[in-house]
């Protein structure tokens, strides 16, 4: 198993995504730069947070031109797992590979805070029963406020595509969606960040439970393992 | 008051530099050109005296900005000599200064096993006033180089502010710009904000403070210097494009505010942190191959003037550079503008002559300019050429280690010792009434009410390590140093208001309070960095209180064997109205030596008993009560024991070393009652407290309740520890009562031997928590 964690200019969330999988799940763990083109078979790649070229445009708009993205599309669409977290989740979605798109928070202010988030019964290893009803996973981020027109968002709630829901909606969210999946059930983003949440020192070590259920798509038995 | 620079004996007349083809550049030197450079006449005697000829127009830009207060300290280098730069103590472990304050950008601690910190706190008052977005961002821009050019991997960031009162729609406006300026850039460029302190007084209003400290963790054998040796070897400008923003910045920060500062704006710069973090990671992956790297050192305050003078006078050489080699983003810049633009993100590097390809390399890596700009030269000059013309040629020490020195006159204002020697005797004591509105309104008063308006807007959890996060009475982070994690705490503080009244007694509390909040958060300290804040020096009033300060941080540094890593100065900081409450902003680092000593200030559970730790408070001078309840700042500051206080520190440390701790905080702004509350305010939930203070004999109420003399903290303590804790502060020699206890019911309730009080918690949060939310509140925005 192995899983590689790209790096774009301006990914700042990068060692944590890594130590997420290296020191809290301890997974073998590679940072894999966006020149790259490509990937050494990974398991799972990554998209990590931050300001991928400085976000000055749209979130993740120049990033997905980046030439790593190029292998990621050719992963996914091969049925490879992909997770986006926070900037990753705007790449992945500007990107094309899961629906949607994330604008300014409703306040039209950055937010770092601890959120109480509600786990949908998404696939069979990410679900409440995998991760638990609830968890609480911190968020940092301006532009988290998750947006789709109606027909996508029937087809999201008619194909169980949404991951997580926030219980305080912090940023204005649609229907309080706070992470979602791919039809095809191999690709996830989410705004919150599991990568700061695993440390016995984090505000929860849900984040564990989390990314295993992401990886647990590929490994189920890493589920049983972790009873 | 006389120039103390050196005078050379006046060489034989040299002719002039050659003409310039640029009229602009060839304008006579006149006596009002001069001024408008900042420099007073004997100061242009001496430039003419160092060169021995009329200085170009662009020599005399050069002069001006190095010889500003901002980059010489000429008003100030004098009185900073007082502070002790080394540890007198045991360092074998860790406290070791590897490299002393004004030696380099920033100091550098061992904190062990080859490992190491640098930190710094800097100013950016003056571009905030007139832009605050920008000007708040491109002081933390500015700080994170002064860290990383040290070889340091930027981990957290702080920042101390200082505004008006909240109700001007002034102060409004300035606070929603720093804050959302310290944001974008700290947010983007992934270093947490991971603590901070705030001040809301009329003393502020129309020149806020913003000083913003950063702190790096390197290997020893990571150090770099800003240090131009080796001669021939190549000067490489690295990092964003030259452009005419932030001309004569910091000459701009050596004046006063006026209604004509607004016209300064071009002053001001603008910041890119995404170049910033590209500029960090190239930075330090060049800096991790073994010797490529000789000098290093950013282009901060008089950009590349500062940064090739500096580096050629630490090294004891000369450099050449020829500016049409400097990456620009406009056209047309004649010498003037580039060597006096304060661009931001950008470094000079002097790199191992024949390693060229290796550091082009890199920078190609991260799409960043490395531009090979000049030599190291054996002449000890600052030479600059333009399209190859000579336009400055200046011996590098003239411009750094001879400039002017100054011991300005400091003299009290009349009026200060008259408001001192105020005693509370005329004033009525409080009634049952008074004291049970005063709680509300000092919990809801913006200096003491919750800041998560602002620090949820700054991203104080990337890098992971963020262990107590923004709320408590210090930021706790986790550093991982190789294979081990070392926790370290850190605080700043400074109560502008006993500094005005008594400068050496509030120099001496911030320092103190500093420590009570490490010792509280089970940290002991390592070493402080100081901000000086203070109006214009060339009036004595304003200078007493700038040595007056300086004399009580360095005394109580030295009590508690603190070594100063370095620091700012930001002078001039005046209004039309006058100058602010002088604010020397002290910032301490702590090392919590096992993760268990963590301890935050929120009492955990039900029955914990609270213990008074120092006795009774009974002075009111100065005090938020005072303020904000008779609309007085008067009387003396309150006393400080240092001894006392090293005893407080020493038995917090031991005591939650022992594991009787749950919750610590010291008293401060707002004194007793208002300590409880802060401790009753848990993250999770809140609790309430039954309070006795019956046994405390105090002679005021209002001193009792809302008074803020020092040297006092609340431990919260299981029941069965009370008696062990209250024995070790007997034999610590520190007053010690167990003032009452933590109840699950969330009703505080206090009883003095007068009167009988009780508040309902979740009202006395209510105001605390939504003060500066609801006043910056924006109509039609959900928050």
């Amino acid at each position: 198993m192995n899983v590689a964690v790209l790096q774009f200019p301006g990914s700042n969330c990068d060692q944590d995504a890594f130590h997420l999988f290296a020191s809290g799940l301890r997974v073998p763990t590679r940072y894999l730069w966006h020149k790259e083109t490509a990937l050494g078979a990974p398991d799972l790649v990554v998209v990590p947070g931050g300001f991928s070229y400085g976000d000055y445009l749209r979130c993740g708009a120049i990033a997905r031109f980046s030439p790593v993205m190029a292998a990621v599309k050719e992963f996914a669409g091969a049925g490879g797992l992909v997770l986006g977290i926070c900037n990753g989740f705007q790449i992945l979605c500007e990107a094309g590979l899961l629906p949607g798109a994330l604008i300014r928070n409703t306040s039209l202010e950055y937010r770092c805070q601890t959120c109480e988030l509600k786990v949908e019964a998404s696939t069979a290893t990410f679900n409440p029963a995998a991760i638990g009803a609830a968890v609480r996973l911190p968020i940092g981020h301006g532009e988290g406020n998750y947006r789709i027109d109606e027909a996508g968002r029937a087809r999201l709630e008619a194909n169980r595509q949404v991951l997580l829901r926030y219980v305080d909606n912090p940023n204005g969210s649609l229907a309080a969606i706070a992470g979602v999946r791919s039809e095809q059930g191999n690709v996830f983003g989410m705004m919150p960040h599991p990568d700061r949440a695993f440390e016995r020192f984090h505000p929860s070590q849900d984040g564990l439970a989390v990314a295993r259920s992401v990886l647990a798509t590929r490994f189920p038995e890493l589920l049983r393992q972790a009873g | 008051m006389s120039a103390a620079a050196p005078t050379p004996p006046v060489p034989p007349a040299a002719s002039a530099l050659p003409a310039n083809p640029d009229p602009l550049l060839n304008q006579p030197i006149t006596p009002a050109l001069v001024k408008q450079h900042g420099l007073l006449p004997d100061e242009y005697a001496v430039i003419e005296r160092t060169l021995g000829r009329t200085p170009t127009l662009t020599e005399l830009g050069i002069f001006s900005v190095m010889w500003s207060e901002h980059c010489s300290y000429k008003n100030t280098r004098v009185l900073l000599k007082g502070f002790p730069t080394e540890k007198k103590g045991p360092t074998e472990k860790f406290g070791k200064v590897l490299v002393k304050a004004g030696e380099e950008n920033a100091g550098i601690i061992d904190v062990g096993d080859g490992w190491a910190i640098a930190f710094k706190i800097e100013s950016h008052n003056h571009p905030s006033a007139i832009e605050p977005f920008e000007g708040a961002a491109t002081g933390v821009g500015g700080i994170i180089r002064d860290i990383f050019t040290m070889g340091a991997r930027p981990v957290l960031l702080t920042n101390s502010l200082r505004f008006g009162e909240l109700d001007s729609p002034a102060t409004k406006r300035l606070l929603r710009g720093v804050v959302s300026g310290i944001a974008h850039y700290g947010n983007c460029v992934g270093v947490p904000t991971v603590a901070g302190d705030i001040y809301f007084d009329r003393s502020y209003e129309g020149n806020p403070l913003v000083n913003a400290l950063c702190l790096g963790t390197l290997r020893h054998d990571q150090i770099r210097r800003g240090a131009a040796k080796g001669v021939g070897n190549p000067v490489y400008y690295v990092g964003a494009a030259t452009g005419r923003d932030g001309l004569g910045g910091a000459a701009f920060a050596s004046k006063e505010l006026s209604a004509e500062s607004k016209a300064d704006r071009p002053a001001v710069q603008k910041g890119d942190p995404f170049m910033e973090k590209l500029l960090i990671e190239a930075c330090l992956e060049m800096m991790a191959v073994p010797g490529l790297v000789v000098g290093i050192q950013d282009m901060g305050a008089a950009g590349l003037t500062c940064s090739t003078c500096e580096t050629a006078s630490r090294g004891g050489a000369g450099i050449e550079i020829e500016l049409d080699r400097v990456p620009q983003r406009e056209t047309g810049m004649n010498s003037y503008e580039i060597m006096l633009s304060e661009s931001q993100e950008r470094m000079l590097v002097i790199v191992q002559r024949g390693r060229e390809r290796e550091i082009e390399a890199i920078f190609a890596k991260w799409d960043l300019h490395a531009s090979h700009v000049g030599e190291v030269t054996a002449t000890g000059r600052m030479v600059v050429r333009q399209h190859g013309i000579l336009v400055a040629d200046i011996p590098a020490p003239a411009l750094t280690d001879e400039a002017p020195l100054y011991r300005r006159e400091g003299r009290e204002a009349p009026a200060m010792a008259a408001l001192r020697a105020w005693t509370p005797a005329q004033l009525p004591d409080l009634d049952a009434r008074g004291a049970q509105a005063a709680l509300p309104r000092l919990l809801g008063h913006p200096t003491i009410a919750s800041k998560r308006w602002i620090y949820r807007q700054y991203d104080h959890m990337v890098q992971h390590g963020t262990v107590v996060l923004p709320g408590s009475d210090a930021g706790v982070v986790r550093l991982r140093l190789g294979d081990r994690d070392r926790f370290i705490a850190i605080s700043n503080d400074c109560n502008g208001r006993y500094c005005f009244l008594n400068p050496h007694r509030g120099a001496l509390i911030a320092m103190v309070e500093c420590l009570r909040n490490l010792a509280c958060a089970g940290a002991r300290a390592l070493a402080m960095t100081d901000n000086l804040n203070f109006g214009n020096p060339y009036k004595p009033e304003n200078f007493f209180q700038l040595q007056e300060c300086v004399r009580g941080l360095a005394e109580a540094c030295r009590h508690f064997d603190l070594p100063v890593v370095g620091g700012n100065v930001s002078l001039y900081n005046e209004s039309p109205e006058g100058a602010i409450d002088p604010t020397p902003t002290v910032s301490v680092v702590g090392l919590i030596e096992e993760e268990r000593h963590i301890t935050r200030q929120f009492v955990t559970a039900a029955d914990q008993r609270l213990i008074l730790f120092g006795g009774a408070p009974t002075e009111l001078g100065g005090s938020q009560f005072l303020g904000l309840v008779h609309g007085l700042k008067m009387g003396d500051a309150p006393a400080v024991d240092l001894g006392a206080e090293l005893q407080l520190q020493n038995l917090l440390l031991a005591e939650i070393a022992a594991g009787h701790v749950a919750a610590a905080h010291d008293l401060s702004e707002g004194g007793l009652l208002v300590a409880v509350s802060e401790m009753l305010f848990g993250p999770e939930r809140s609790f309430g407290a039954t309070i006795s203070l019956q046994g405390l004999g105090a002679p005021r109420l209002d001193a009792l309740l809302y008074g803020e003399s020092q040297g006092r903290a609340l431990v919260a303590v299981r029941p069965g520890d009370a008696a062990a804790v209250l024995a070790a502060a007997a034999k610590g020699g520190v007053p010690a009562q167990v003032i009452g206890q933590v109840t699950d019911e969330p009703i505080l309730a206090a009883e003095t031997s007068a009167l009988a009080l009780r508040w309902a918690v979740a009202e006395l949060r209510r105001g605390w928590e939504t003060t500066i939310e609801e006043a910056m509140r924006r109509p039609g925005l959900s928050t």
